[in-house]
């Protein structure tokens, strides 16, 4: 049965299945994901609105200066030609052109400047926004989807195609615009005065833009294969550093500097290549641009001797050109831009499309909890649901309740820590059905659920802040004491108390690192500060030493009294004296049983009793004897 | 002493508490590759830190130029490329001048000179476009080859200095040197071209004004005074905020990353509301952030856009009043309203060149300190080849009066003397830190010793070659390193001479093989993040097969101490026996399974040998080793410290 029904495309497994497409090379340019970005702009109405005025006001202010200069050239030239020179109206006329000039500029920086700051500030604004449903949708995400996606995957994703996203809206969009005007409105603007000459300089135009688009699409291409040859380059020097001691150990200094030789030598030689079909290019963009202006300078030169032409018009003609090279350089960035826009929201919107496989049903009520009774009846679960792959767990049924413990143990891979994910919904049953006091665990929501069961687990994620905020992860405003009293609980109390810093020192990333087994006792006191009516230990003791083993449990015992306990270790006597104990093998259970009752089979149970008790002089003692106060042993 | 000042420089920006528990970390957190962009993050974070220093080092640049040394015919043909492109840029409003002042003049209008001026404008265009092409294209590749061979020269150096360099500083930080400070020198040489091409342009551009007219060019040139003297008051402001910026950033992806390798336990603590809004939060500073940085990035427009709109008011009324009193030509208006168009970007890119300058003396200084960093631990001039390529030695270990530490004045090792027969199997027992690791690192001579001598087949360490050395001495790490590579090359490593049927026994002889065969490719299975996707167990005995490829006569082995199940336990313990078969081995043993196994176990405490016997006689002896032995702990690194103490002291009395 799939309590969950998917929706088709939009399912975690399609969401997983798009992840192949990021490494392709070839830039999907898709239009939707385009008009997606701007529908999302377009809720920003007033400042996309304000921000298209300031594009047009700019970029019409801009036009307005070669038109003044050249008015200028022909006023001085044609007051010289009449011997006009002395008139103060000439004069003034000037005085009023250098005005216009400045107005201009003036005019134009503050529209340029509003432009720019409106698409920065819309960009980050849309970055902003899918950065927070990003985020949300990430965390509601089902375990079964984290177990497939590399987190580094994840992480790009949220750090570098938002960031794509927002390059789009603050370069392509605005930018785009002032281009059309200037090339376009300017364009016509000089062809409507004289086709041949307009035409000529508007030559470089399309030169410039092809030139550029196709070496940006290149060098983006190339930019990937040059990343991942640089990202190896960069883990052979990490692992070469950090396992140095691997290194001298086996004399490998020749060996390894071969291996980064290799790796490099492909990197430089990539790099060399797009140095050259940069430059190459950009130097053509450069020439085909002079040629227009020499082209504009000898023509127009030619007509102004013909009369056809005057100086200031010619001028004009050439400041004009000065101001669109700057603009049509940038073509290949606003090609750039789309592209990369383009797929790097498709790349975000595949995530926050996805609905996760686990969620609350629609209504589902809280989970009402009496007792707190456990039952699994008849639990079958496979990873993989469409059915390949062996099962993880096969027909499993038992029933614990409170002040109950019940025992699990099997080789590694049997399926012990999959039953454990079971119960707080990690993972969702393949067939039958898991219980707590009568209420299948799907029918309630997940967070009554997962605040009834508290799972310990063997590794233990450290966030980057102090020990009590980390001990208090589920319940962030837990008093002091309590805090204390659960780090107590996990025999952690002592060892924080020695720190300088206290509870208060800084763990994670950032801060102290613990030692295997320090963390694993915080992450039992963690789990055991919301007081969780199910606890279950998923092998949460494997690196705390015996002893301090013993002392755990003797100090939860109390705590157990009235509380649903699973124990899950490879440690016999972690759990032997477990109410029931259960074997596991290939996800079955195969024997069960009290210690007493499972020991008299005689079978699996018992040889790994052997093997860890009863060793003799050439088997194992994996710290099975109990403590002797230090006293002599004969 | 010369090494531990550099040592000491090395670490001196990263000693405080909080650094060095970060730098704790970083080793670790290279696994993944999240964690590896928030790593970069940081480290962007820490160069800003550092961003206001000199922005003109004369010792970098010595040295700097001497890596340059190799390429000095290039980078000339360069320099005269970079001058040939100004001055040809420089022409241009020039002979637009020419063209209306000689040959546009009304009354003189002459078509056969202004075809002339054409062509001088088209022959300095192509020298300007493969001027431009030469520059860019032989500074750009000889930038990176510079750079690669800058990065390689630091990876090599790095693969001969002694340990205790190596012990010293973590990975992270020399990472950062060998990928964000050559990458900050990158940016530099990126921009030194045209650092230098707008000096040149800006000298030339002044210079050409001043010619054509003094006065039209100090006033237009005045406006320019005004840009810079904005510039200054603007950049100490900006960067103030472009820091904070990108501060903010490293937050929200820090926060990012943490939730997504966390993200198992915000849902099983059922964080995510909380968390949700403690990321809006930061997510929401970041943006206040960048609309703050956006401020004054864009502030910038309107000034430049108004000064050039006042520098050409300035030509266009001043110069035009002057070509109405015919004091100027007219073509020497319209070439300044050219050149006016021209300077502001040199100015502007100058200014934001000054903190890449002063990164990159930052970067340099610290590359070119770990290329000074001394090499400790050399061949004598004399060394010996320690046995012939394939031949077997005579493997005795040998211990004599040894004293070694890592800091002056602190020995770990106090007057130690040992043998270890060929084909003996000695185990070395005792506390944490009582100086098992430095014993076995002195027979690989990781390091020096203080006094005393190492000896291996006869010879001091420090009188054969260290390379032969290495030959005859294996090692198996207390934790499995493995690469990133193919189980097979994994196995084999740098044993190259090593086939298939060889790597293939090694697994089969350590039980390694029938899990390999499990896996989708066999032997040849990625293994992705260092093994990763393998139990430590199964990592473990990786790490057993690859030493029997080496197939050296001695073998030191650190057992692991993580807990293991028992099932793997077993696998290991036998490998171990298989392992140790034929060859001398020393091995610092944690588990009482394995110290029985050894012929002799030597106790040591607080660098000192306290016993040395088999097994039973040991028991005999009652001392510390009895002591330990008694406690009953399957490893003696569970029993706790306290007990430890105590039964040290007892013996002691």
């Amino acid at each position: 049965m799939n309590s969950t029904p998917t929706i088709p495309g939009t399912s975690e497994a399609a969401g997983a299945s798009t992840l192949k497409t990021e490494s392709t090379d070839a830039p999907a340019l898709s239009i939707n994901v385009i008009l997606r970005i701007l529908r999302m702009a377009a809720r920003h109405r007033v400042s996309m609105a304000a921000g298209v005025i300031c594009a047009v006001a700019a970029a019409n202010f801009q036009l307005l200066i070669p038109q003044y200069l050249g008015a200028a050239v022909d006023h001085a030239q044609g007051m010289l030609a009449h011997a006009d020179t002395g008139s103060q109206a000439a004069r003034s006329a000037l005085w009023t052109t250098a005005m216009i000039l400045l107005g201009a500029g003036v005019l134009r920086g503050v529209f340029t400047m509003f432009q720019n700051y409106l698409g920065e500030s819309l960009g980050h604004r849309i970055g902003y926004e899918l950065r927070l449903a990003y985020f949300e949708k990430l965390q509601r995400m089902s375990f079964s989807y984290h177990d497939r996606v590399h987190s580094g995957d994840l992480m790009t994703r949220g750090m570098l195609d938002v960031e794509g996203v927002r390059r789009f809206v603050e370069n392509a969009m605005y930018r785009s615009i002032v281009l059309v005007i200037l090339v376009g409105y300017g364009g016509y603007h000089l062809l409507s005065n004289d086709l041949a000459l307009g035409a000529l300089a508007l030559s470089f135009v399309p030169i410039v833009a092809w030139r550029a688009a196709v070496s940006r699409l290149w060098l983006r291409r190339t930019w990937r294969q040059l990343q991942e040859r640089l990202s190896e380059m960069t883990r052979i020097m990490e692992e070469n550093l950090g396992g140095i001691r691997v290194v001298r150990a086996f004399v490998a200094q020749a060996f390894e500097l071969a291996r980064f030789d290799k790796v490099a030598g492909d990197a430089i030689a990539m790099s060399l290549k797009r140095v050259e079909i940069r430059y190459r290019n950009g130097a053509m963009m450069i020439f085909s641009y002079y040629a227009a202006m020499g082209l504009v300078l000898w023509i127009g030169g030619l007509k102004v001797i013909h009369g056809t032409l005057s100086v200031g018009m010619l001028t004009e003609f050439l400041a004009y050109m000065a101001i669109l090279q700057q603009p049509v350089r940038q073509i290949g960035m606003i090609v750039n831009s789309v592209a990369r826009g383009s797929i790097s929201g498709a790349r975000v919107f595949d995530i926050i499309d996805l609905e996760p496989v686990i969620r609350d049903k629609a209504g589902a009520p809280e989970l009402a909890v009496s007792r707190g009774v456990l039952r699994f009846e008849h639990v079958d679960f496979s990873y993989h649901p469409d059915g390949s792959g062996a099962p993880a767990l096969r027909d499993i049924s038992f029933e614990v309740g409170p002040g109950k413990t019940l025992g699990i143990v099997g080789p590694p891979g049997s399926g012990k820590s999959t039953l454990a994910h079971m119960i707080p919904r990690f993972y969702d049953v393949t067939a039958g059905r898991i219980t707590i006091d009568g209420q299948d665990i799907r029918d309630v929501t997940l967070e009554s659920l997962r605040t009834c069961v508290g799972v310990m687990q063997q590794d233990t994620f450290l966030f980057s802040a102090p020990i009590e905020s980390n001990i208090a992860y589920g319940e962030p405003d837990a008093q002091q004491e309590r805090i204390m009293d659960a780090a107590g609980l996990a025999q952690l109390h002592d060892y924080v108390q020695r720190l300088p810093s206290g509870y208060e020192t800084l763990v994670g990333e950032r801060g102290l690192s613990l030692s295997g087994g320090q963390r694993q006792r915080l992450s039992i006191a963690r789990s055991i500060l919301p007081g969780p009516n199910v606890i279950v230990f998923d092998d949460s003791t494997a690196s705390v030493d015996a002893g301090t083993e013993q002392k755990i449990r003797a100090a939860l015992r109390d705590l157990s009294r009235e509380r649903t306990t699973l124990i899950i270790s490879h440690r016999l006597n972690s759990l032997m004296h477990a109410d029931e104990i259960l074997f596991l093998e290939a996800g079955r259970i195969v024997e069960r049983g009290s210690h007493a009752q499972i020991l008299a089979l005689g079978g699996r149970y018992k040889d790994l009793y052997d093997l860890q008790v009863r060793g003799g002089n050439d088997a194992l003692d994996l710290g099975m004897a109990p403590l002797r106060d230090g006293t002599l042993a004969g | 002493m010369m090494r531990s000042t550099w040592v000491w420089r090395l670490c001196v920006t990263a000693r405080s508490p909080a650094e060095q528990n970060r730098a704790l970390m970083s080793a670790t957190q290279i696994n993944t590759p999240a964690a590896g962009i928030a790593d970069a993050n940081r480290r962007q974070e820490e160069t800003d830190e550092r961003i206001f220093g000199a922005a003109f080092d004369g010792h970098v640049i010595r040295r700097f130029i001497g890596y340059m040394r190799p390429y000095r015919a290039g980078l000339m043909l360069a320099a005269v490329c970079v001058v040939l492109f100004t001055a040809s840029q420089l022409m241009i409003p020039l002979v637009i001048r020419a063209a209306i002042d000689k040959a546009l003049v009304p009354g003189i209008m002459d078509a056969g000179l202004l075809t002339t001026i054409a062509l001088a404008f088209a022959a300095i265009i192509s020298v300007n476009a493969l001027a431009s092409l030469g520059q860019e294209i032989i500074v750009g590749k000889t930038g990176e080859r510079i750079l690669f061979d800058l990065r390689r020269a630091m990876y090599a150096h790095l693969q001969r200095l002694s340990m205790s360099f190596m012990d010293q500083t973590e990975v992270g930080r020399l990472m950062s040197r060998l990928q964000g400070d050559v990458g900050a020198l990158q940016e530099f040489l990126d921009t030194l071209v045209t650092t230098l091409g707008d000096v040149l342009l800006l000298i030339g551009i002044v210079t050409v004004l001043l010619m054509l007219n003094v006065k039209l060019a100090m006033l237009t040139l005045s406006v320019v005074l005004i840009l810079l003297i904005v510039r200054m008051i603007w950049l100490p402001r900006a960067r103030k905020a472009f820091v904070r910026a990108r501060q903010t950033s490293s937050i929200v992806n820090g926060a990012l990353a943490e939730n997504i390798n966390g993200v198992r336990t915000v849902q099983e603590m059922t964080r995510e509301k909380v968390n949700f809004v403690r990321f809006e939060k930061k997510a929401h500073d970041y943006l206040n952030a960048t609309r703050r940085a956006a401020k004054f990035s864009t502030a910038m427009a309107p000034i430049v856009d108004t000064l050039t709109g006042a520098a050409l008011g300035i030509v266009v009324y001043v110069g035009g009043t002057m070509v109405l009193d015919n004091t100027l030509e007219l073509g020497v208006m319209v070439a300044f309203i050219f050149y006016v168009q021209r300077f502001f970007d040199p100015i502007r890119s100058l200014t934001t060149q000054y903190s890449v300058m002063q990164r990159a003396m930052a970067s340099g200084q610290r590359i070119f300190e770990v290329l000074d960093v001394p090499v400790e631990v050399v061949d004598k001039p004399a060394a010996i080849e320690l046995g012939h390529i394939d031949a077997t030695i005579d493997a005795t270990i040998e211990f004599r009066n040894v004293t070694f530490g890592y800091y002056p004045g602190q020995p770990v090792l106090k007057n130690i003397s040992f043998t270890v027969k060929p084909g003996e199997v000695v185990a070395l027992v005792g506390p944490t830190g009582s100086g098992k690791t430095s014993t076995t690192s002195l027979i690989h001579r990781f390091y020096d010793v203080w006094e005393g001598e190492v000896r291996v087949g006869g010879h001091d360490v420090r009188d054969v070659t260290q390379h032969s050395l290495g030959r005859h001495v294996g090692m198996v790490l207390q934790e499995p390193f493995l690469f990133t590579d193919t189980i097979f090359e994994n196995i084999r490593y740098c044993s190259e001479h090593a086939t298939r049927e060889d790597v293939m026994n090694a697994a089969q002889v350590v039980g390694a093989h029938e899990f390999i065969m499990r896996l989708p490719q066999g032997y040849d299975t990625r293994l992705e993040q260092r093994g990763g996707n393998l139990s430590l167990g199964q990592r473990q005995l990786l790490s057993f097969a690859r030493a029997i490829v080496a197939n050296t006569d001695i073998l030191i082995l650190d057992e692991a101490t993580a807990s293991i199940d028992s099932y793997t336990e077993r696998a290991i313990q036998t490998a171990l026996v298989r392992l140790l078969q034929g060859r001398t081995g020393v091995v610092i043993a944690h588990r009482l399974a394995t110290v029985r196994k050894a012929d002799r176990i030597i106790v040591l405490q607080d660098g000192r040998i306290v016993e040395s016997g088999a097994h039973h006689e040991l028991l005999r002896g009652r001392g510390l080793y009895h002591r330990l032995y008694s406690m009953n702990y399957a490893s003696f690194d569970d029993i706790p410290e306290d007990l430890i103490r105590a039964a040290v002291a007892q013996t002691s009395t």
